[in-house]
């Protein structure tokens, strides 16, 4: 469970605000997803989370605890972090990549191993590539290992920032499925920030969208989908459907209407 | 043997002592450089105020001439020394190889600093936030991963800082620090290329391996080659080894002979070690001292042994400005240097090196001229020449204020293009070294100095403190005493300061040796 609660950054000393006093709470097992245009506070408000940026003010609550209660890199080594950068470690191979956190820890070296091999079939990648570098990846093959790291020591809360985004469509389809079914078996708790709103509609359980560091709108998808009241976030949420229309009259037509 | 095969051969036989002084030299200062710069460059990289700071600190010294940066250590030394003397009562040596190791040691900081930052505040973003998001503390980011990434980029400067401090090492040598440099020194001194070419090249081929070796590492580094990295971290350790074994052990009881920079100077030390030699004594050598630093280094028992001159003693040491008799001189001077720096001031040996004013003998016989009085009658109608400093000196003041010299004119020269300009008549009167060889062999007379304006320059020898009485060196130098007379010094000179076939001054001090012996042994 993760739980904020009036939170607020300012990079400027509070001319301008990145995320204004936001408070929403995602549940034990939940997918939610924030959406919103490019600076929004999306990414700031996920990464207050991890404390990768810390909050002015209002307070967050990682299982009840308050985080700044916990160390940093302790805090960060009880949440999966995945990002579009992916950021692998470009001197260690994936086994080594993958089992960091674990060793950060001190996990003995066999359960080290032992985790990296389950790690390896649970993101489907195959168990040889254990010793391959970084270098030698596909972009999707990366990402998959930035996915496996993330999950190497069990964290209960997921943190995603657009981590499919700089993928192509199929193999973007493909790991955000992938992703939802490990969410479900494992019974983790995500919350994902990405821009592409059919993304967060297929995946996602609950939808925030946030706009000028506020959240403008926060419900199942079902329920944004249909007629909002607020017309930017009915715009937004509209994309998917419109986009999908102009394809059906290509297909029909042979033209779109633009 | 040609003079040049002799010079090479005179060169190869010193090969040994000067590599193994520069290699332990230089691997000191970058192993020191590397111990300062790397925690300066953490600091840096953490902390973006200091970083402006580090850098423009680490700039600003390389601004500083190497010669110059070497040369101010020596002074901030002898002031700490002193200090630590005052406050704990011991003291270190401020010569030779603690200013060079610091000096070179501040020189090798600024490449190895600048590309270690650039290096890590130029990792790609993604890499550190991951870092910082799998959970790393700031210590664990530094040493899994930015260190390890930083590594090729820190490597290459480490490169650049090897060859410069390999470089700049060769200009520890006067500072009284031995290197390949004193191949340099000396050659420039006596105008002997070969030496200077050989250092150079010893010099350049040295931090050629060296350079290379470390690509070796870098380039391991860079590959994740642990080959490549065991390879030249090997040999590296096995050559410094090498070169520094010769040290352990080595001459501890040998005695220490010291030189100033000038060819004169060069083969008195030598004659004093060929002296030695034959009584069984070890010795070594630093030469290409400055002035008041050869002084300085044997009243700190840094040397045992040095020739020096009795005017320069008298002015610059005792700092007297009178100018009484040569006689009266030496005594007082020997009683106060026993008195003052428990220095003992063995005797003359029978020549003197002063400043004096020579004519060519024909031009001066027929002016009629022989005196600096008779000089001085007839001054209004004649050229001076002098070399760079003579007319800034002292000797100049005091000979106007003793003759009242008003030259027609005066023009300053190199030393070489000086007597090239008196041989061809250019000027009449040149200011010259009184046992300089170029006096007999360019027909030169050295006028009269009847109102003794000029202080005698006797060439003295002087003894450290800790071998004043010394029974093994009084012997073995007791039968140079008063046995060097001008005319063989002269010699001895010419044959080392010659344009066509001069020698090294170590065959100089050979010949110059059996000269004397021939003539104690038949008079």
């Amino acid at each position: 469970m993760i739980t904020l609660n009036g939170v607020t950054k300012s990079f400027d000393g509070g001319t301008a605000f990145a995320v204004r006093n936001v408070s929403f709470e995602v549940p034990a097992g939940a997918f939610v997803a924030i959406v919103g245009g490019s600076g929004s506070g999306k990414t700031t408000t996920l990464k207050t989370i991890n404390r990768l940026i810390d909050a002015d003010s209002g307070s967050i609550a990682i299982e009840g605890t308050p985080i700044q209660a916990i160390e940093p890199h302790a805090l960060r080594r009880r949440i999966g972090y995945v990002f579009q950068g992916i950021g692998l470690f470009p001197h260690m191979n994936v086994a080594a990549n993958i089992g960091i956190t674990p060793q950060l820890l001190g996990w003995r070296t066999e359960e080290i191993r032992a985790r990296t091999i389950e790690l390896l079939d649970l993101v489907d990648l195959p168990r040889e590539f254990a010793t391959r570098m970084p270098s030698e990846l596909s972009g999707g093959q990366r990402q998959r290992v930035g996915v496996a790291r993330a999950l190497a020591a069990r964290p209960s809360i997921m943190l995603m920032d657009e981590p499919f985004g700089a993928l192509d469509p199929l193999t973007r389809d493909a790991l955000g499925v992938n992703y939802r079914r490990l969410h479900d078996r494992m019974k983790l708790t995500t919350l994902m920030v990405t821009h592409d709103v059919l993304e967060a509609v297929l995946l996602a359980d609950r939808i925030l969208v946030m706009r000028a560091g506020e959240i403008a709108a926060d419900g199942p998808p079902r329920e944004l989908l249909n007629d909002h009241p607020d017309i930017e976030v009915r715009t937004l949420m509209d994309m998917p459907r419109r986009q999908s229309t102009r394809v059906q009259s290509l297909l029909e037509n042979g033209a779109t209407h633009r | 043997m040609t003079s040049e095969a002799s010079a090479w051969t005179a060169a190869w036989r010193l090969l040994p002592e000067y590599v193994s002084e520069h290699v332990v030299l230089s691997a000191c200062a970058l192993a020191l450089g590397l111990l300062i710069s790397l925690p300066l460059t953490v600091l840096a990289v953490r902390c973006p105020r200091v970083r402006w700071p580090v850098l423009a600190f680490a700039s600003v010294i390389q601004t500083i001439p190497s010669l110059a940066l070497l040369a101010l250590f020596y002074p901030l030394l002898l002031a700490l020394s002193a200090l630590t003397q005052k406050l704990w009562g011991t003291s270190f040596s401020a010569l030779g190889f603690l200013p060079s190791l610091l000096a070179l040691t501040l020189y090798s900081m600024l490449p190895i600093i600048r590309n270690g930052v650039t290096a890590i505040v130029n990792l790609p973003a993604p890499i550190v936030e991951a870092a910082r998001g799998v959970g790393m503390t700031d210590a664990q980011r530094l040493w899994r991963i930015e260190l390890p990434l930083a590594t090729p980029m820190l490597m290459a400067g480490v490169r650049t800082a090897a060859v410069w401090v390999i470089g700049a090492a060769t200009l520890s040598t006067p500072v009284g620090q031995t290197s390949l440099g004193n191949y340099i020194f000396s050659g420039l001194q006596v105008e002997n290329w070969v030496s200077v070419l050989f250092g150079c090249l010893a010099a350049a081929l040295l931090a050629l391996i060296v350079d290379q070796l470390l690509g070796l590492i870098e380039s391991g580094t860079a590959r994740r080659s642990p080959l490549r990295i065991v390879l030249g971290v090997s040999i590296l350790v096995v050559g410094f080894a090498f070169a520094a074994l010769p040290r352990i052990g080595g001459s501890a009881t040998a005695y220490v002979i010291g030189a100033k920079n000038f060819s004169e100077q060069y083969i008195l030390a030598d004659l004093i070690a060929q002296r030695l030699g034959q009584a069984g004594h070890a010795s070594t050598q630093k030469t290409g001292l400055g002035s008041v630093i050869a002084f300085r280094a044997l009243s700190r028992d840094e040397l045992d042994v040095y020739v020096d001159y009795s005017g320069t003693l008298w002015a610059n040491v005792m700092r007297r400005t009178d100018t009484p008799a040569r006689e009266v001189v030496l005594k007082e001077l020997t009683v106060w240097l026993e008195r003052e720096h428990g220095i003992a001031l063995l005797g003359s040996l029978g020549f003197e090196n002063a400043y004096a004013l020579a004519m060519r003998r024909d031009r001066a016989e027929a002016l009629g001229i022989r005196t600096i009085d008779d000089l001085a009658r007839q001054a209004g109608a004649l050229q001076m020449g002098s070399d760079l400093e003579f007319f800034e000196r002292p000797e100049w003041q005091a000979l106007q204020t003793a003759y009242g010299l008003t030259f027609a004119g005066r023009r300053q020269f190199q030393p070489t293009f000086m007597y090239k300009a008196v041989r061809d008549g250019e000027v009449d009167v040149i200011s010259a070294f009184s046992s300089d060889g170029r006096i007999a062999a360019d027909n030169l007379i050295v006028l009269e100095d009847p109102r003794q304006a000029i202080l005698p320059y006797d060439a003295v020898v002087l003894l450290s403190p800790r071998r004043a009485k010394d029974p093994a060196l009084h012997h073995a130098l007791a039968s140079l005493i008063g046995a060097v007379d001008i005319e063989s010094m002269r010699e001895a000179n010419l044959e080392v300061d010659r344009e066509v076939g001069k020698i090294p001054p170590a065959e100089a001090a050979t010949r110059l040796d059996s000269r004397l012996r021939n003539a104690t042994l038949s008079p």
